[in-house]
């Protein structure tokens, strides 16, 4: 049917034009923008998308999961999403199969004692599958569009009255809770700018719009004022298995310098942003940007002879962190590894 | 006393049946007992008062007993305020002894202990103002009014406080006004609105330095001063070691040129005309440590010059004395401590330095030059962006270096072994008084077990404690910290919520650092006190 085909042609033009987009960055999209639009296209595969079975949807998802994921692997929201996809039809299957999601799990427990035990294949069609993940899959829209909300809402349990907070960079989710705190406390916040690309200096115009006190420093100063300040929030790019962060350069400083003052570190951060991946070696996520950044070009007669570096992201160890607080609430890191149970299965880490 | 008092009422009792006959012999043993005031013991006089004290408190009526005590607190007061007076100024040692003495006996219901004290201490000042002045020693005419200021005036323990870090209090900014209206010196105006934290500090804008304000050229200050004090307000030249040395030649040039007016001495002169040149550089840009220990060597050195010597000789003495300062407390120690490092440094080493510290770079090309192997890591962060510098001059020597800004630092440290880094000041409990910046790589280091050493010459060894950043720091231009390619914060000043902080120091924790290098040799941080006492015994 020519009309299908159209349909077809489109849908792949239009994950090319996504994973184009992830491959070349540059733009800084937020990352719930990132997960919507994730999902968006992944709505879309199931509703043009030729599949019979549940099991070739899931290899459907899963290859062009892989290929979104291999485009920016630092944008973890994309597997992220492409993992909660994947849990949702494996759900949805067991549902229509008549099976319990408890049983489920005891199954996979028995599976592990007893080696080659049941599997579930998969293989058996259903009609109302399409449906159902997709109405599921909107559910998870309408989820991810009140996750700042959320956390916003818990703001007043964590600041009191003239408290001094520090935070780094710019984070979405941190200005949302900092400002619904500012309607009914009064606080002052101090913000380390972040460089190179100093966000700080968004993040503290756009508070000091509300009329909250914000001074702005620069990186150098954090462990010299850390002495003088009562709580340090801040947001993450990803939230690793074992409760650690993958955070902008310049976290991990933050985080030594509060724990040696023993200040609460504070992670406000939605749980689409929790990633099942562990750590395996430290330097495997690091992403750079251009050296530019850090040494101009002008500075010509030198480049040639030198190494600069520019990291994107920092590496901060769970047992620096004190609170995670999500939409589901405030968790401690080591309570991390089990929400992802609930998030994703087992058999999904490996896209 | 105690004895004394309880012998009191009874002596009272007893004498109380006779009390016409009481206040005949009781004045007489009263009088008696003090003349013998040099010799008696506190008690036996205590005892004789006490007694008399009794008795007279016995006859007095109420309202005249008050009365006597305003008087007794008023002349205390008065006595106290003239000892003071008198022994500031030693030339009129010997005229002063004529009215100490006929304060001596004095009204014998008038004297207190504390009184009797403070005159036997007068009588003591006096007779080594006389021994001194046949000796012929000028000796710091401040010797006799410490022991003098010490029990009445508890403060000269502690030094007096700076004014630079007394901006938010309005009585010494008033007083430091006045001072230099004395000396015609413009005070400098503060910029942009300040961070609540750091109220008490200084916060000047680098683009209106004082020059600009003032006649050039200037009546009241000398033209290399004035020059120097604009190269340090517009951040021309900087570093501890160079801020010193640059003060130095200009106080050289001013040595130069100075010739002494009739009727005065040079010794005391000389420090009077630096006075205002000090201030000026002081408004320009707060004086460093280094700065105020040379200050210090140089004012006593001056102030130790013998009367007798011609004015040429004199001005050629303090001009070595210059250079030899320079020579051996800056250049012969940056040899000495680059030689101890040398023995730190290993082959196939990852050194970690910040900023520009023109001690670390003279040990980096001292090693490297004696053929040692190692990489260099420059860590550097805004808005002084001073690793740039040490970067091109590392890399001028064939050094292999790598560039970092300081957010990037635990992204390199795990390659790292040492960590070197400069000060600007070592405090007296151990605290490393260096670039903002620096307690942050110290801290980090030690999370990543780098050993951290710190080099630091002894002349800028302070007998200040800090324990945080805030008390004794520098704010630097705020619009600075708003420069970024971006502009976000162009329009800062116009948000009033809004303030920007650009930090100098910071104070580094002893614990955080393994090792200080100084001419001395390798020392913990906990040496600093036994150091400044050598030295000062020295």
């Amino acid at each position: 049917m020519p009309g299908a085909a159209e349909k077809e042609l489109e849908l792949s033009e239009q994950i090319e034009a996504f994973v184009a987009r992830l491959k070349r960055g540059g733009q800084r999209p937020r990352s719930e923008e990132t997960a919507r639009q994730t999902l968006g296209l992944l709505r879309k595969i199931i509703a043009r998308g030729r599949w019979g079975k549940a099991g070739e949807l899931m290899g459907l998802i899963r290859k062009e999961g892989q290929r979104m994921t291999a485009a920016q692997p630092s944008e973890t929201t994309v597997g992220n999403m492409v993992r909660r996809v994947l849990k949702i039809i494996r759900e949805e299957y067991g549902r229509l199969r008549g099976r319990s999601e408890e049983s489920d799990q005891q199954e996979s427990l028995h599976k592990l004692l007893t080696s080659g035990g049941l599997s579930e294949d998969f293989n058996t069609p259903f009609a109302p599958l399409r449906a159902n993940v997709i109405e599921a899959i909107n559910e998870l829209l309408i989820e991810l569009e009140g996750t700042t909300e959320n956390i916003a809402m818990q703001a007043l349990e964590h600041i009191h009255s003239n408290e001094v907070i520090m935070t780094i960079g710019y984070s979405h989710t941190v200005e949302a809770f900092l400002k619904e705190a500012a309607r009914k406390r009064k606080f002052q916040v101090i913000v380390a700018e972040c460089a190179p690309f100093c966000q700080g200096h968004k993040m503290a115009v756009r508070l000091a719009e509300e009329n909250i006190e914000t001074t702005v420093m620069s990186d150098a100063a954090i462990f010299a004022v850390m002495s003088r300040v009562n709580k340090v929030i801040i947001g993450t790019k990803t939230i690793l298995a074992n409760g650690a962060l993958i955070a902008v350069s310049g976290t991990h400083t933050l985080a030594l310098a509060a724990k040696h003052h023993s200040t609460p570190l504070i992670v406000c951060a939605p749980m689409f942003k929790l990633s099942p991946q562990f750590p395996n070696e430290e330097d495997s996520f690091h992403k750079f940007v251009s050296p530019q950044e850090a040494l101009p070009f002008t500075e010509g007669e030198i480049l040639a002879k030198i190494n600069v570096h520019c990291p994107v992201f920092d590496y901060v160890p769970p047992e620096l962190i004190t609170l995670f607080i999500s939409n589901i609430g405030g968790n401690a890191p080591s309570y991390i590894y089990r929400l992802m149970s609930e998030l994703y299965h087992p058999d999904d880490h490996e896209l | 006393m105690a004895a004394a008092e309880r012998a009191g009422p009874g002596d009272g009792a007893g004498r109380a049946p006779a009390p016409d006959r009481s206040p005949v012999p009781a004045p007489a043993p009263v009088p008696a007992a003090q003349m013998s005031g040099g010799a008696g013991g506190e008690r036996d006089r205590g005892r004789g008062r006490g007694r008399g004290r009794v008795v007279a408190a016995q006859e007095l009526p109420p309202e005249q007993k008050l009365q006597l005590r305003k008087e007794k607190k008023q002349q205390k007061k008065k006595r106290r305020e003239e000892a003071a007076a008198a022994a500031e100024e030693q030339p009129r040692a010997e005229p002063r002894l004529a009215p100490a003495t006929p304060d001596g006996p004095g009204p014998p219901a008038g004297r207190t202990k504390a009184e009797l004290r403070a005159e036997r201490r007068a009588k003591q000042e006096a007779d080594r103002a006389l021994k001194q002045g046949r000796k012929g020693d000028p000796g710091p005419a401040a010797a006799p009014a410490k022991p003098r200021a010490a029990p009445s005036e508890p403060q000269s323990v502690v030094k007096r406080l700076p004014e630079h870090v007394q901006v938010d209090d309005p009585v010494a900014q008033k007083k430091l006004a006045k001072k230099l209206e004395r000396q015609q010196v413009l005070m400098r105006q503060d910029y942009g609105p300040k961070v609540n934290l750091f109220s008490h500090l200084h916060q000047y804008s680098r683009k209106k330095p004082l020059t600009q304000e003032m006649s050039i050229p200037s009546t009241v200050i000398h033209p290399a001063v004035v020059r120097l004090g604009l190269q340090y307000s517009s951040g021309l030249i900087n570093g501890s070691n160079t801020r010193c040395i640059a003060l130095l030649q200009a106080f050289k040039q001013v040595i130069r040129d100075y010739s002494t007016p009739p009727n005065e001495e040079l010794s005391r002169d000389l420090v009077a005309k630096l006075k205002p040149y000090i201030s000026f550089l002081n408004q320009c840009r707060p004086l460093s440590a280094s700065m105020g220990n040379a200050i210090k060597h140089l004012k006593k050195e001056i102030s130790g010059l013998p009367s007798t010597k011609k004015e040429e000789e004199a001005k050629k003495k303090l001009q070595d004395f210059i250079d030899q300062f320079v020579r051996e407390r800056i250049s012969l120690a940056a040899e000495a401590i680059s030689k101890y490092a040398l023995e730190k440094i290993n082959d196939n080493d990852v050194i970690l330095v910040y900023g520009c510290s023109s001690l670390v770079k003279r040990m980096l090309c001292d090693a490297h030059d004696k053929g040692r192997v190692f990489r260099v890591i420059v860590v550097d962060s805004r808005p002084r962006l001073e690793g740039r510098d040490m970067l091109r001059q590392l890399v001028r020597q064939g050094i292999h270096c790598t560039y970092v800004l300081i957010s990037a630092i635990s992204y390199v440290l795990p390659e790292v072994s040492k960590v070197l880094l400069g000060a600007h000041a070592l405090l007296a409990n151990g605290s490393v008084m260096s670039r903002v910046g620096t307690s942050q790589i110290a801290l980090m280091a030690q999370a990543y077990n780098v050993p951290v050493l710190v080099c630091c010459e002894t002349y800028k060894f302070c007998e200040r404690v800090q324990t945080d950043s805030f008390v004794s720091n520098e704010l630097d231009d705020p619009d600075e910290l708003a420069a970024q390619r971006a502009g976000v914060l162009a329009s800062w000043q116009e948000r009033p919520s809004l303030r920007l902080l650009n930090l100098v120091y910071d104070a580094t924790p002893p614990g955080l650092v393994a090792l200080v290098i100084t001419e001395l040799g390798p020392l913990p941080c906990s040496s600093v006190p036994v150091v400044l006492r050598v030295k000062n015994v020295e």
